[in-house]
Protein backbone atom coordinates (compact mmCIF):
# COMPACT_ATOMS: atom_id res chain seq x y z
CA UNK A 1 0.00 0.00 0.00
CA UNK A 2 1.54 3.60 -1.11
CA UNK A 3 1.42 5.96 2.01
CA UNK A 4 -1.77 8.42 1.78
CA UNK A 5 -0.43 11.84 1.20
CA UNK A 6 -1.18 14.18 3.29
CA UNK A 7 -3.10 17.14 1.72
CA UNK A 8 -0.53 19.80 2.83
CA UNK A 9 2.26 18.43 1.13
CA UNK A 10 -0.15 17.60 -2.21
CA UNK A 11 -0.79 21.50 -1.51
CA UNK A 12 2.51 22.33 -1.47
CA UNK A 13 3.58 20.06 -4.81
CA UNK A 14 0.64 21.64 -6.53
CA UNK A 15 0.83 25.20 -5.98
CA UNK A 16 4.81 25.63 -6.67
CA UNK A 17 6.15 25.71 -10.00
CA UNK A 18 6.79 22.66 -11.03
CA UNK A 19 10.32 21.54 -12.28
CA UNK A 20 10.78 20.95 -15.99
CA UNK A 21 13.50 19.70 -17.87
CA UNK A 22 13.87 22.55 -20.61
CA UNK A 23 12.04 25.74 -20.91
CA UNK A 24 8.58 26.28 -23.29
CA UNK A 25 10.96 27.74 -25.76
CA UNK A 26 13.31 25.00 -25.84
CA UNK A 27 10.59 22.33 -26.09
CA UNK A 28 9.19 24.23 -29.08
CA UNK A 29 12.16 23.97 -30.92
CA UNK A 30 13.01 20.34 -29.96
CA UNK A 31 9.53 19.76 -31.15
CA UNK A 32 10.26 21.91 -34.38
CA UNK A 33 13.40 19.91 -34.95
CA UNK A 34 11.95 16.66 -34.70
CA UNK A 35 8.91 17.64 -37.06
CA UNK A 36 11.45 18.64 -39.68
CA UNK A 37 13.35 15.58 -39.26
CA UNK A 38 10.49 13.89 -40.42
CA UNK A 39 9.05 15.65 -42.81
CA UNK A 40 12.52 15.45 -44.33
CA UNK A 41 12.17 11.49 -43.94
CA UNK A 42 8.90 11.41 -45.34
CA UNK A 43 10.56 13.43 -48.64
CA UNK A 44 13.43 11.02 -48.45
CA UNK A 45 11.32 8.34 -48.62
CA UNK A 46 8.99 9.53 -51.42
CA UNK A 47 11.93 9.99 -53.77
CA UNK A 48 13.45 6.70 -52.83
CA UNK A 49 10.52 4.60 -53.47
CA UNK A 50 9.51 6.14 -56.52
CA UNK A 51 10.38 3.07 -58.96
CA UNK A 52 9.98 0.33 -56.13
CA UNK A 53 7.57 -2.09 -57.06
CA UNK A 54 5.84 -3.09 -54.48
CA UNK A 55 4.05 -6.15 -55.38
CA UNK A 56 7.78 -7.82 -55.34
CA UNK A 57 8.34 -6.04 -51.60
CA UNK A 58 4.66 -8.02 -50.53
CA UNK A 59 6.29 -10.86 -51.98
CA UNK A 60 9.42 -10.87 -49.94
CA UNK A 61 8.70 -13.36 -47.56
CA UNK A 62 7.51 -15.98 -49.42
CA UNK A 63 10.78 -15.43 -51.32
CA UNK A 64 12.48 -15.56 -48.08
CA UNK A 65 11.05 -18.43 -47.70
CA UNK A 66 11.52 -20.31 -50.77
CA UNK A 67 15.48 -19.53 -50.68
CA UNK A 68 16.13 -20.28 -47.22
CA UNK A 69 14.56 -23.74 -48.05
CA UNK A 70 16.87 -24.18 -51.00
CA UNK A 71 19.84 -23.09 -48.65
CA UNK A 72 19.33 -26.28 -46.52
CA UNK A 73 21.08 -28.24 -46.62
CA UNK A 74 24.38 -26.52 -47.51
CA UNK A 75 26.50 -28.73 -50.03
CA UNK A 76 29.50 -29.67 -47.79
CA UNK A 77 31.04 -31.22 -50.56
CA UNK A 78 31.99 -28.25 -51.63
CA UNK A 79 34.03 -27.38 -48.83
CA UNK A 80 37.30 -28.40 -50.52
CA UNK A 81 36.75 -26.09 -53.36
CA UNK A 82 36.85 -23.26 -51.41
CA UNK A 83 40.32 -23.84 -49.72
CA UNK A 84 42.56 -22.36 -52.07
CA UNK A 85 39.61 -19.02 -52.32
CA UNK A 86 40.23 -18.78 -49.09
CA UNK A 87 44.25 -18.76 -49.00
CA UNK A 88 43.65 -16.10 -51.61
CA UNK A 89 41.54 -14.25 -49.23
CA UNK A 90 43.90 -13.90 -46.41
CA UNK A 91 46.65 -13.04 -49.08
CA UNK A 92 44.82 -10.41 -50.55
CA UNK A 93 44.08 -8.71 -46.96
CA UNK A 94 48.09 -9.44 -45.55
CA UNK A 95 49.92 -8.65 -48.74
CA UNK A 96 46.97 -5.34 -49.55
CA UNK A 97 47.64 -4.14 -45.84
CA UNK A 98 51.53 -4.32 -46.22
CA UNK A 99 51.24 -2.67 -49.07
CA UNK A 100 49.31 0.25 -47.72
CA UNK A 101 51.72 0.56 -45.02
CA UNK A 102 54.58 1.46 -47.16
CA UNK A 103 52.28 3.82 -48.89
CA UNK A 104 50.70 5.16 -45.48
CA UNK A 105 53.48 5.81 -43.45
CA UNK A 106 54.76 8.60 -45.37
CA UNK A 107 51.39 10.12 -46.50
CA UNK A 108 51.27 10.36 -42.64
CA UNK A 109 54.16 12.05 -41.48
CA UNK A 110 53.41 14.46 -44.57
CA UNK A 111 49.94 15.38 -43.13
CA UNK A 112 51.02 15.47 -39.55
CA UNK A 113 51.29 19.17 -38.63
CA UNK A 114 54.08 18.49 -36.29
CA UNK A 115 56.12 16.13 -38.96
CA UNK A 116 55.10 17.70 -42.27
CA UNK A 117 57.62 20.17 -44.57
CA UNK A 118 55.14 22.85 -45.08
CA UNK A 119 51.58 22.97 -43.60
CA UNK A 120 50.68 25.42 -46.96
CA UNK A 121 51.23 23.62 -50.08
CA UNK A 122 52.08 19.45 -49.15
CA UNK A 123 49.57 18.64 -45.84
CA UNK A 124 46.78 19.63 -47.82
CA UNK A 125 47.76 17.46 -50.58
CA UNK A 126 48.59 14.67 -48.32
CA UNK A 127 44.58 15.20 -46.42
CA UNK A 128 43.43 15.24 -50.09
CA UNK A 129 45.04 11.71 -50.83
CA UNK A 130 43.64 10.29 -47.32
CA UNK A 131 40.01 11.31 -48.25
CA UNK A 132 39.97 10.01 -51.60
CA UNK A 133 41.68 7.01 -50.29
CA UNK A 134 38.68 6.95 -47.71
CA UNK A 135 35.52 7.95 -49.56
CA UNK A 136 35.95 5.43 -52.25
CA UNK A 137 35.12 1.37 -50.68
CA UNK A 138 37.56 -1.30 -51.65
CA UNK A 139 35.19 -2.59 -54.16
CA UNK A 140 34.92 0.05 -56.17
CA UNK A 141 38.95 0.34 -56.08
CA UNK A 142 38.42 -3.26 -57.13
CA UNK A 143 36.30 -2.47 -59.83
CA UNK A 144 38.71 0.23 -61.59
CA UNK A 145 41.67 -2.16 -60.70
CA UNK A 146 40.04 -5.26 -62.68
CA UNK A 147 39.55 -3.38 -65.26
CA UNK A 148 42.92 -1.65 -65.81
CA UNK A 149 45.55 -4.84 -64.40
CA UNK A 150 43.06 -7.60 -64.93
CA UNK A 151 40.75 -9.92 -62.81
CA UNK A 152 42.64 -11.50 -60.10
CA UNK A 153 44.22 -11.79 -56.80
CA UNK A 154 46.61 -8.73 -57.90
CA UNK A 155 43.61 -5.99 -58.20
CA UNK A 156 42.03 -7.39 -54.48
CA UNK A 157 45.79 -6.47 -53.64
CA UNK A 158 45.96 -3.03 -54.82
CA UNK A 159 42.87 -2.33 -54.07
CA UNK A 160 42.88 -3.29 -50.46
CA UNK A 161 45.60 -1.03 -50.10
CA UNK A 162 44.28 2.03 -51.77
CA UNK A 163 41.51 1.57 -49.66
CA UNK A 164 43.52 1.49 -46.71
CA UNK A 165 45.95 4.31 -47.17
CA UNK A 166 43.50 6.55 -45.90
CA UNK A 167 42.87 4.98 -43.33
CA UNK A 168 45.74 4.25 -41.80
CA UNK A 169 47.59 6.96 -42.84
CA UNK A 170 44.48 9.36 -40.95
CA UNK A 171 44.76 7.23 -37.86
CA UNK A 172 48.79 7.40 -38.21
CA UNK A 173 48.57 11.33 -38.02
CA UNK A 174 46.65 11.59 -35.59
CA UNK A 175 48.84 9.93 -33.50
CA UNK A 176 52.11 11.54 -34.41
CA UNK A 177 50.30 14.81 -33.75
CA UNK A 178 49.24 13.88 -29.80
CA UNK A 179 53.16 12.61 -29.47
CA UNK A 180 54.24 14.11 -26.09
CA UNK A 181 56.64 17.04 -27.59
CA UNK A 182 59.31 17.01 -24.60
CA UNK A 183 60.36 13.82 -25.47
CA UNK A 184 61.69 15.01 -29.07
CA UNK A 185 62.91 17.61 -27.14
CA UNK A 186 65.13 16.07 -24.95
CA UNK A 187 66.49 13.93 -28.00
CA UNK A 188 67.06 16.93 -30.06
CA UNK A 189 68.67 18.42 -27.03
CA UNK A 190 71.52 15.85 -27.60
CA UNK A 191 72.07 17.25 -30.65
CA UNK A 192 70.21 14.75 -32.59
CA UNK A 193 69.94 15.10 -36.25
CA UNK A 194 66.39 15.32 -37.74
CA UNK A 195 66.45 11.58 -38.79
CA UNK A 196 67.73 10.61 -35.29
CA UNK A 197 65.21 12.67 -33.72
CA UNK A 198 62.64 10.87 -36.19
CA UNK A 199 64.23 7.36 -35.15
CA UNK A 200 65.02 7.97 -31.48
CA UNK A 201 62.03 10.16 -30.49
CA UNK A 202 58.97 10.08 -32.61
CA UNK A 203 58.77 6.62 -34.03
CA UNK A 204 58.57 4.78 -30.50
CA UNK A 205 56.30 7.02 -29.41
CA UNK A 206 53.49 5.81 -32.32
CA UNK A 207 55.23 2.42 -32.45
CA UNK A 208 51.99 0.80 -30.28
CA UNK A 209 49.17 2.98 -31.94
CA UNK A 210 50.91 2.04 -35.65
CA UNK A 211 50.67 -1.87 -34.55
CA UNK A 212 47.21 -1.31 -33.17
CA UNK A 213 46.09 0.45 -36.33
CA UNK A 214 47.45 -2.03 -38.62
CA UNK A 215 46.09 -5.25 -36.85
CA UNK A 216 42.19 -3.74 -37.29
CA UNK A 217 42.56 -2.22 -40.44
CA UNK A 218 44.46 -6.01 -41.15
CA UNK A 219 40.69 -7.53 -39.79
CA UNK A 220 39.03 -4.93 -41.34
CA UNK A 221 40.57 -5.77 -45.19
CA UNK A 222 39.80 -9.40 -43.99
CA UNK A 223 36.14 -8.46 -43.86
CA UNK A 224 36.54 -6.65 -46.83
CA UNK A 225 38.26 -9.29 -49.59
CA UNK A 226 35.91 -11.85 -48.70
CA UNK A 227 33.60 -10.12 -51.11
CA UNK A 228 36.27 -8.23 -53.66
CA UNK A 229 35.80 -11.32 -55.46
CA UNK A 230 31.84 -10.50 -56.71
CA UNK A 231 33.57 -7.66 -59.28
CA UNK A 232 36.45 -10.18 -60.10
CA UNK A 233 39.18 -9.44 -57.64
CA UNK A 234 39.88 -13.33 -56.67
CA UNK A 235 39.28 -15.12 -53.02
CA UNK A 236 35.93 -16.44 -51.71
CA UNK A 237 33.51 -13.78 -53.46
CA UNK A 238 34.42 -14.87 -56.56
CA UNK A 239 33.41 -18.43 -56.06
CA UNK A 240 30.49 -16.73 -54.48
CA UNK A 241 29.47 -15.08 -57.76
CA UNK A 242 29.91 -18.28 -59.35
CA UNK A 243 27.50 -20.08 -57.30
CA UNK A 244 25.07 -16.98 -57.22
CA UNK A 245 25.12 -16.89 -61.09
CA UNK A 246 23.82 -20.32 -60.99
CA UNK A 247 21.55 -19.84 -58.24
CA UNK A 248 23.32 -22.66 -56.71
CA UNK A 249 21.86 -21.90 -52.80
CA UNK A 250 23.15 -24.96 -51.09
CA UNK A 251 26.27 -23.72 -52.52
CA UNK A 252 26.15 -20.39 -51.35
CA UNK A 253 25.52 -21.30 -47.55
CA UNK A 254 28.72 -22.84 -47.08
CA UNK A 255 30.53 -19.69 -48.53
CA UNK A 256 28.81 -17.50 -46.23
CA UNK A 257 29.27 -20.04 -43.23
CA UNK A 258 32.92 -19.68 -44.32
CA UNK A 259 33.12 -16.21 -44.56
CA UNK A 260 31.33 -16.16 -41.19
CA UNK A 261 34.45 -18.01 -39.60
CA UNK A 262 36.79 -16.78 -41.26
CA UNK A 263 35.74 -13.16 -40.29
CA UNK A 264 35.44 -14.02 -36.54
CA UNK A 265 38.52 -15.90 -36.11
CA UNK A 266 40.05 -12.62 -38.03
CA UNK A 267 38.41 -10.46 -35.03
CA UNK A 268 39.15 -12.63 -32.34
CA UNK A 269 42.89 -12.57 -33.86
CA UNK A 270 42.91 -8.67 -34.50
CA UNK A 271 41.57 -8.33 -30.50
CA UNK A 272 44.00 -10.80 -28.99
CA UNK A 273 46.97 -8.79 -30.70
CA UNK A 274 45.74 -5.26 -29.91
CA UNK A 275 45.28 -6.45 -26.20
CA UNK A 276 48.83 -7.85 -25.94
CA UNK A 277 50.12 -4.44 -27.67
CA UNK A 278 48.01 -1.73 -25.34
CA UNK B 1 80.79 -9.50 -21.73
CA UNK B 2 82.55 -7.70 -19.37
CA UNK B 3 86.19 -8.33 -18.67
CA UNK B 4 88.27 -7.26 -15.74
CA UNK B 5 89.31 -3.91 -18.21
CA UNK B 6 86.10 -2.96 -19.12
CA UNK B 7 83.76 -0.26 -17.35
CA UNK B 8 80.95 -1.63 -14.53
CA UNK B 9 78.29 0.15 -16.67
CA UNK B 10 77.06 -0.23 -19.88
CA UNK B 11 79.00 2.39 -22.39
CA UNK B 12 76.50 1.67 -25.02
CA UNK B 13 72.82 1.22 -25.52
CA UNK B 14 70.84 -0.15 -27.70
CA UNK B 15 66.56 0.36 -27.55
CA UNK B 16 64.04 -2.55 -25.91
CA UNK B 17 62.65 -4.93 -28.55
CA UNK B 18 59.23 -4.37 -29.93
CA UNK B 19 58.31 -7.77 -28.56
CA UNK B 20 60.20 -8.69 -24.83
CA UNK B 21 59.91 -12.61 -25.21
CA UNK B 22 62.87 -13.70 -27.94
CA UNK B 23 61.83 -16.82 -28.95
CA UNK B 24 58.02 -15.53 -29.70
CA UNK B 25 59.75 -12.49 -31.22
CA UNK B 26 61.93 -14.91 -33.20
CA UNK B 27 58.82 -17.28 -34.13
CA UNK B 28 56.71 -14.28 -35.09
CA UNK B 29 59.22 -12.63 -37.75
CA UNK B 30 60.15 -16.72 -39.08
CA UNK B 31 56.60 -17.40 -39.28
CA UNK B 32 55.64 -14.31 -40.96
CA UNK B 33 59.00 -14.35 -43.23
CA UNK B 34 57.43 -17.63 -44.15
CA UNK B 35 53.65 -16.79 -44.62
CA UNK B 36 54.94 -14.14 -46.72
CA UNK B 37 56.80 -15.62 -49.33
CA UNK B 38 54.43 -18.90 -49.75
CA UNK B 39 51.64 -15.67 -50.04
CA UNK B 40 53.80 -13.77 -52.66
CA UNK B 41 54.51 -17.22 -54.37
CA UNK B 42 50.93 -17.93 -54.96
CA UNK B 43 50.14 -14.62 -56.27
CA UNK B 44 49.71 -15.39 -59.73
CA UNK B 45 50.11 -11.88 -62.07
CA UNK B 46 50.02 -12.03 -65.93
CA UNK B 47 52.07 -9.49 -66.50
CA UNK B 48 51.46 -9.16 -69.81
CA UNK B 49 47.50 -8.74 -69.46
CA UNK B 50 49.03 -5.84 -66.52
CA UNK B 51 50.96 -4.01 -69.24
CA UNK B 52 48.15 -4.02 -71.82
CA UNK B 53 45.63 -2.57 -69.05
CA UNK B 54 48.68 0.34 -68.52
CA UNK B 55 47.10 1.77 -71.57
CA UNK B 56 43.25 1.65 -69.54
CA UNK B 57 44.91 3.10 -66.56
CA UNK B 58 46.25 6.10 -68.19
CA UNK B 59 42.91 6.70 -69.81
CA UNK B 60 41.24 6.21 -66.57
CA UNK B 61 44.17 9.13 -64.96
CA UNK B 62 42.76 11.47 -68.44
CA UNK B 63 39.23 10.73 -67.12
CA UNK B 64 40.01 12.17 -63.70
CA UNK B 65 41.65 14.91 -64.88
CA UNK B 66 39.29 15.59 -67.85
CA UNK B 67 35.62 14.17 -66.13
CA UNK B 68 32.42 14.13 -67.77
CA UNK B 69 29.66 15.45 -66.70
CA UNK B 70 27.13 15.76 -68.98
CA UNK B 71 26.95 12.89 -71.30
CA UNK B 72 25.83 10.99 -68.48
CA UNK B 73 24.61 13.74 -66.16
CA UNK B 74 20.41 12.09 -66.20
CA UNK B 75 21.80 9.33 -65.41
CA UNK B 76 24.36 10.41 -62.30
CA UNK B 77 21.70 12.64 -61.19
CA UNK B 78 19.35 9.77 -60.98
CA UNK B 79 21.88 7.76 -59.06
CA UNK B 80 22.66 10.36 -57.05
CA UNK B 81 19.24 11.19 -55.90
CA UNK B 82 18.72 7.89 -54.92
CA UNK B 83 22.23 7.43 -52.80
CA UNK B 84 21.25 10.32 -50.98
CA UNK B 85 17.69 9.44 -49.98
CA UNK B 86 18.74 5.83 -49.05
CA UNK B 87 21.32 6.98 -47.06
CA UNK B 88 18.78 9.33 -45.49
CA UNK B 89 16.12 7.20 -45.05
CA UNK B 90 17.85 4.43 -44.05
CA UNK B 91 20.27 6.34 -41.24
CA UNK B 92 16.95 7.66 -39.45
CA UNK B 93 15.18 4.31 -39.91
CA UNK B 94 18.40 2.09 -38.84
CA UNK B 95 18.67 4.83 -35.89
CA UNK B 96 15.31 4.55 -34.65
CA UNK B 97 15.33 0.90 -34.40
CA UNK B 98 19.25 1.03 -32.82
CA UNK B 99 18.13 2.77 -29.84
CA UNK B 100 15.81 0.53 -28.21
CA UNK B 101 18.33 -2.31 -29.38
CA UNK B 102 21.20 -0.58 -27.82
CA UNK B 103 19.66 0.17 -24.38
CA UNK B 104 18.93 -3.44 -24.36
CA UNK B 105 22.55 -4.76 -24.85
CA UNK B 106 23.47 -2.09 -22.22
CA UNK B 107 24.07 -4.52 -19.18
CA UNK B 108 23.69 -1.94 -16.39
CA UNK B 109 20.27 -1.56 -17.13
CA UNK B 110 18.61 -4.02 -19.50
CA UNK B 111 17.77 -7.71 -17.57
CA UNK B 112 19.92 -10.53 -18.67
CA UNK B 113 17.25 -12.09 -21.26
CA UNK B 114 17.00 -8.80 -22.89
CA UNK B 115 20.12 -8.31 -22.93
CA UNK B 116 21.37 -11.75 -24.83
CA UNK B 117 18.48 -11.44 -27.46
CA UNK B 118 20.00 -7.38 -28.44
CA UNK B 119 23.43 -8.48 -28.10
CA UNK B 120 22.53 -11.68 -30.79
CA UNK B 121 21.45 -9.36 -32.86
CA UNK B 122 23.97 -6.88 -32.97
CA UNK B 123 26.25 -9.57 -33.86
CA UNK B 124 24.44 -10.97 -36.35
CA UNK B 125 23.81 -7.55 -38.46
CA UNK B 126 27.95 -7.11 -37.69
CA UNK B 127 29.09 -9.81 -39.00
CA UNK B 128 27.80 -9.54 -42.51
CA UNK B 129 28.89 -7.49 -44.66
CA UNK B 130 26.96 -4.82 -46.08
CA UNK B 131 27.21 -6.50 -49.98
CA UNK B 132 26.46 -9.40 -49.27
CA UNK B 133 22.88 -8.49 -46.92
CA UNK B 134 22.37 -6.26 -50.21
CA UNK B 135 22.55 -9.29 -52.25
CA UNK B 136 20.48 -11.51 -50.35
CA UNK B 137 17.85 -8.97 -49.88
CA UNK B 138 18.10 -7.57 -53.76
CA UNK B 139 17.26 -11.96 -54.47
CA UNK B 140 13.93 -11.10 -51.87
CA UNK B 141 12.38 -8.00 -52.58
CA UNK B 142 13.70 -7.06 -56.18
CA UNK B 143 16.26 -4.70 -57.60
CA UNK B 144 15.61 -0.86 -56.58
CA UNK B 145 16.89 1.18 -53.61
CA UNK B 146 13.81 -0.36 -51.42
CA UNK B 147 17.00 -3.49 -51.27
CA UNK B 148 19.40 -0.74 -50.59
CA UNK B 149 17.17 0.59 -47.72
CA UNK B 150 17.07 -2.11 -46.31
CA UNK B 151 20.61 -3.38 -46.33
CA UNK B 152 21.75 -0.21 -45.16
CA UNK B 153 19.38 0.08 -42.28
CA UNK B 154 20.29 -3.36 -40.97
CA UNK B 155 23.82 -2.61 -41.00
CA UNK B 156 23.21 0.50 -38.93
CA UNK B 157 21.93 -1.28 -36.37
CA UNK B 158 24.68 -3.84 -35.58
CA UNK B 159 26.91 -0.56 -36.34
CA UNK B 160 25.08 1.97 -33.94
CA UNK B 161 23.31 -0.17 -31.66
CA UNK B 162 26.79 -1.44 -29.98
CA UNK B 163 27.98 1.78 -29.99
CA UNK B 164 25.34 3.25 -27.86
CA UNK B 165 24.91 0.29 -25.72
CA UNK B 166 29.07 0.46 -24.53
CA UNK B 167 28.09 4.37 -24.13
CA UNK B 168 25.71 3.43 -21.77
CA UNK B 169 27.41 1.37 -19.94
CA UNK B 170 30.26 3.93 -19.87
CA UNK B 171 27.83 6.49 -18.13
CA UNK B 172 28.83 8.16 -14.84
CA UNK B 173 26.50 5.82 -12.25
CA UNK B 174 26.32 8.43 -10.02
CA UNK B 175 24.06 10.41 -12.06
CA UNK B 176 21.97 7.30 -12.77
CA UNK B 177 22.30 6.93 -8.59
CA UNK B 178 21.09 10.47 -8.06
CA UNK B 179 17.99 9.93 -9.91
CA UNK B 180 17.05 6.48 -8.93
CA UNK B 181 17.46 8.01 -5.11
CA UNK B 182 14.73 10.26 -5.98
CA UNK B 183 12.26 6.99 -6.49
CA UNK B 184 12.25 7.49 -10.72
CA UNK B 185 11.10 4.56 -12.67
CA UNK B 186 13.18 2.54 -14.94
CA UNK B 187 11.72 5.07 -18.23
CA UNK B 188 12.56 7.91 -15.46
CA UNK B 189 16.36 7.30 -14.95
CA UNK B 190 16.69 6.40 -18.90
CA UNK B 191 15.28 9.91 -20.29
CA UNK B 192 16.84 11.79 -16.91
CA UNK B 193 20.21 10.21 -16.16
CA UNK B 194 21.18 8.42 -19.11
CA UNK B 195 19.60 10.07 -22.42
CA UNK B 196 21.44 13.16 -21.28
CA UNK B 197 24.55 11.48 -21.14
CA UNK B 198 24.69 9.75 -24.25
CA UNK B 199 23.14 11.90 -26.34
CA UNK B 200 25.60 14.32 -27.92
CA UNK B 201 28.11 11.17 -28.34
CA UNK B 202 24.32 9.25 -30.13
CA UNK B 203 23.78 11.83 -32.57
CA UNK B 204 27.95 12.28 -33.28
CA UNK B 205 27.93 8.73 -34.34
CA UNK B 206 24.48 9.05 -36.37
CA UNK B 207 25.87 11.51 -38.54
CA UNK B 208 28.83 9.45 -38.88
CA UNK B 209 26.85 6.98 -39.58
CA UNK B 210 24.57 9.16 -42.67
CA UNK B 211 28.40 9.42 -43.98
CA UNK B 212 29.45 5.83 -44.19
CA UNK B 213 25.92 5.02 -45.69
CA UNK B 214 26.43 6.69 -48.46
CA UNK B 215 29.64 5.82 -48.79
CA UNK B 216 27.94 2.10 -49.13
CA UNK B 217 25.21 2.79 -51.13
CA UNK B 218 27.66 3.62 -53.48
CA UNK B 219 28.79 0.07 -53.47
CA UNK B 220 25.50 -1.95 -52.94
CA UNK B 221 24.56 -0.70 -56.79
CA UNK B 222 27.13 -3.18 -58.27
CA UNK B 223 24.64 -6.05 -57.09
CA UNK B 224 21.86 -4.46 -57.64
CA UNK B 225 19.97 -2.52 -54.30
CA UNK B 226 20.16 1.25 -56.56
CA UNK B 227 21.68 4.05 -55.90
CA UNK B 228 24.99 5.16 -57.70
CA UNK B 229 26.92 2.35 -57.49
CA UNK B 230 24.69 0.97 -60.55
CA UNK B 231 25.34 4.11 -62.48
CA UNK B 232 28.96 3.36 -61.73
CA UNK B 233 28.72 -0.39 -62.70
CA UNK B 234 27.43 0.34 -65.93
CA UNK B 235 29.76 3.58 -67.08
CA UNK B 236 32.81 1.16 -65.90
CA UNK B 237 31.36 -1.87 -67.88
CA UNK B 238 30.76 0.45 -70.98
CA UNK B 239 34.69 1.24 -70.61
CA UNK B 240 33.47 5.29 -70.30
CA UNK B 241 36.73 6.18 -67.49
CA UNK B 242 35.31 9.74 -68.38
CA UNK B 243 32.05 9.38 -67.12
CA UNK B 244 33.08 7.19 -64.41
CA UNK B 245 35.91 9.81 -62.97
CA UNK B 246 32.75 12.17 -62.66
CA UNK B 247 31.13 9.93 -60.41
CA UNK B 248 33.85 8.89 -58.14
CA UNK B 249 34.65 13.00 -57.71
CA UNK B 250 31.39 13.55 -56.53
CA UNK B 251 31.53 10.83 -53.83
CA UNK B 252 34.75 11.95 -52.68
CA UNK B 253 33.11 15.89 -52.87
CA UNK B 254 30.37 14.61 -50.80
CA UNK B 255 31.75 12.88 -48.49
CA UNK B 256 34.12 15.73 -47.62
CA UNK B 257 31.67 18.10 -47.40
CA UNK B 258 29.47 15.64 -45.31
CA UNK B 259 32.75 14.93 -43.18
CA UNK B 260 33.35 18.63 -43.01
CA UNK B 261 29.70 19.66 -41.69
CA UNK B 262 29.30 16.41 -39.07
CA UNK B 263 32.42 17.87 -37.63
CA UNK B 264 30.81 21.17 -37.24
CA UNK B 265 27.95 19.96 -36.12
CA UNK B 266 29.75 17.78 -33.45
CA UNK B 267 31.65 20.73 -32.09
CA UNK B 268 28.05 22.91 -31.63
CA UNK B 269 27.05 20.57 -29.68
CA UNK B 270 29.52 20.04 -27.12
Amino acid sequence: MAPVMTDTSSEQVTSGPVWRKRTTKQELALWLGWLALAAFFIFCWQIMTKTTIWAFVYDAPRQALDIGSRMVPPRWEYLPNLLEPLWDTIAIATLGTLLALFMAVPVAFLAARNTTPSTRFIRPVALLIIVSSRSINSLIWALLLVAIIGPGVMAGIVAIAFRSIGFVAKLLYEAIEEIDATQVEAVSATGASKAQIMDYAVVPQILPAFAGITVFRWDINIRESTVLGLVGAGGLGLRLQESLNVLAWPQVTIIFILILITVLVSEWVSAKVRHAII
Amino acid sequence: MTTATAPAFPTTWSRPPFIKRAWLRWTLYLGALLYMILAVGSVEVNWMRVWEGLDRGLRFIQGFLLPDFTSRWEDILIGMEESLTMAVTSTVAGVAISVPIGIGAARNIAPLPVYAICRAIIALSRSFQEIIIAILFVAMFGFGPFAGFLTLSFATIGFLAKLLAEDIEDIDESQAEAVRATGAGWWQIVTYAIQPQVMPRLIGLSLYRLDINFRESAVIGIVGAGGVGATLNTAMDRYEYDSAAAILILIILIVMAAEYSSGYVRKWLQ
